[in-house]
């Protein structure tokens, strides 16, 4: 069934020692293809996901992540290239990958009309599974979820993150191999996103496959063990993170701001560092060895600057640029 | 690989998932089921006997039967053709676009095609649950004379199928809930008017009376009328044909355009 000849172990399992296997191929996409009219939004993307992976699909608005997912999912269909979701091929067998699939959309479509319990149970049942089956599930469920207090509760009177906490249970339903999350915690405050990460982490650590899509940093580097970040529909890196940011990025970065902060940079800041952004007032300036750069600025006046170690935040708009998309 | 074309206007795949989504929607009217049959009979029977017993006291018989009769026939394919709109339209557009319940459903092992079928099939369900409210109201009362009767509620699942199919056409082109006043100004309106639910459309002119032949409802009515007064309708076979025809044609259109809307 799934026959590529040399699958990238993921770094979770090159850890421990062990060697995957061709089975362990979760979702395979090769030169994927999609145009709307003159606008070709994915333009050749490849990519592997092994299992036990958490796979972040990083991009600016319009960079292609969200069609990847429909094509991925088999609900359009893609105008070349070929995809493999859980030994599959879609959107050939979509509806049998679905199966063992399980899906966070970005936009949260619990059913309003129902009780926190009754989503699980009816949406379990969109998987043809009996009833008891999921009864038995149901409790599982809401304690990970954190919701068995709410179990006969109305949609309506949930918090966001008890609705997005709800969706990731909802996705868990069919037990699937692959859990495929679309900007999970767009929208909500910390302690939300922190337990949705807690969640997620829990997932990996049963060895869940994810594939999960966010223009948030902190969040890919918390939870990804694999990057690939796109931008106009190709591929620009894909990696492991700590490889990424080494490849492409000066290990430290000295953001200056203040009202001499453009002065600094334009006389000195060039000068002590291997590579200067200024994005409106803040001189963000990349080093190797920040020491001569930090002793020049404790004589400045008139500036201020915040010392720290490069993250993926500084790789993406290396890679994708500081212009604003909408 | 399938050109777009081929397959939006591909016949329908059918698949027995589409029952969880049917269940779907009924578990839900279960909830209000008390509000939802009370406006099913309610309405209908206001009309029935306000008219029935207010303007049938002043012209006395038509076509053969009593006014409140003649209504009452009239009022039984009205509230089945209104219910089927409605859910088609409003509700419909509730759960694909406001709640994006059909965005959750698809990405579960269910395809569109299923949700389609499963929202066409639970329109023409609710326009049963309405014809057999105002059925039982009208037996109640004493109108229905034989166990005929009971065949108006398969000419009910054909009306709801008709008009629900029509609704989900509106839906799959909506932007929004206003625009389904289009439909009720333009097609329902005329069809209740032109369709023999008042009055009878022999007393049209001719040239308006031939058009009749073409309105859906028109040949609801011609079954279910006879079948209340407990006779086999004439022609009955054509006027099945004729709803089934534009059942099938609605849930068609529906399908190829509610697939253009959403698979992109």
């Amino acid at each position: 069934m799934l026959d590529d000849p040399s699958p990238q172990p993921s770094p979770r399992e090159r850890g421990e020692g062990a060697v995957a296997s061709t089975l362990d191929v979760v979702l395979q996409v090769d030169g994927l293809r999609k145009r709307y009219g003159d606008n070709e939004v994915v333009r050749g993307l490849s990519f592997t996901i092994n299992r036990g992976d958490c796979f972040g699909l990083l991009g600016p608005n319009g960079a292609g992540k969200t069609t990847t997912l429909r094509c991925c999912l088999g609900l359009i269909d893609p105008d070349g290239g070929s995809i493999t979701m859980v030994g599959q091929p879609v959107p050939k067998h979509g509806r049998e990958a679905r199966i063992r699939v399980g899906v966070v959309p970005q936009m949260d479509n619990l059913d309003p009309d129902f009780t926190v319990r009754e989503n699980l149970l009816i949406y379990g049942g969109y998987f043809g599974l009996p009833r008891d089956v999921l009864e038995a599930r149901i409790p599982d469920l809401l304690e990970f979820a954190g919701l068995s207090t709410k179990r006969e509760v109305g949609i309506r009177t949930l918090s966001g993150g008890m609705k997005r906490r709800l969706t990731l249970a909802r996705a868990l339903v069919n037990d699937p191999e692959l859990l495929i999350l679309d900007e999970p915690t767009t929208g909500l405050d910390p302690q939300a996103r922190h337990l949705i990460w807690d969640g997620l982490r829990q997932l990996l650590s049963q060895g869940k496959t994810i594939l999960l899509t966010t223009h948030f940093m902190d969040e890919a580097e918390r939870l990804a063990t694999r990057l690939a970040v796109i931008d106009h529909g190709v591929m620009i890196a894909s990696d492991t993170p700590r490889t990424l940011l080494a490849k492409h990025v000066e290990p430290e970065v000295v953001e200056v701001y203040g009202d001499e902060a453009k002065a600094w940079a334009d006389v000195h800041g060039r000068r002590l560092s291997k590579r200067l952004e200024i994005s409106g007032e803040t001189a963000f300036a990349y080093a190797s060895d920040p020491q001569p750069m930090l002793a020049d600025l404790a004589t400045r006046s008139g500036v201020r600057y915040l010392h720290r170690p490069a993250n993926l935040e500084d790789l993406f708009i290396k890679l994708t640029g500081r212009e604003l998309r909408d | 690989m399938m050109s777009y074309a081929t397959k939006l206007y591909a016949l329908p795949s059918l698949s027995p998932r589409f029952l969880p989504v049917w269940r779907r929607n009924l578990l839900v009217w279960r909830k209000l089921a008390i509000a939802s049959v009370l406006g099913n009979i309610a309405d209908p029977l206001l009309y029935m006997l306000a008219l029935g017993y207010g303007i049938g006291s002043l012209i006395g018989n038509v076509a053969g039967m009593s006014y409140i009769e003649f209504i009452g026939t009239g009022m039984v394919c009205q509230s089945a053709m209104f219910t089927a709109s409605f859910e088609g339209m409003y509700s419909a557009f509730s759960r694909m676009h406001v709640q994006r319940t059909w965005d959750g459903i698809i990405n579960a092992p269910i395809s569109l095609d299923d949700v389609v079928m499963a929202e066409w099939l639970w329109a023409a369900t609710k326009s049963v649950m309405s014809t057999t409210a105002i059925l039982l109201v009208i037996m109640v009362l004493g109108y229905g004379h034989t166990w005929l009767a009971l065949w108006v509620l398969p000419v009910g699942l054909l009306v709801g199928l008709v008009f629900g199919g029509a609704g989900l056409v509106m839906n799959a082109l909506a932007q929004n809930y206003d625009f389904f006043t289009y439909f009720f100004t333009l097609v329902l309106t005329p069809m209740l008017l032109l369709s023999g639910v008042y009055f009878p459309v022999e007393q049209m002119p001719p040239a308006l009376a031939a058009v009749t032949q073409f309105l859906p409802l028109k040949h609801a009515i011609d079954l279910a009328r006879p079948l209340m007064l407990g006779h086999v309708p004439e022609q009955a076979a054509l006027h099945v044909a004729v709803l089934l025809f534009y059942a099938a044609l609605a849930y068609y259109a529906a399908l190829v355009l509610t697939r253009r809307r959403l698979l992109k």
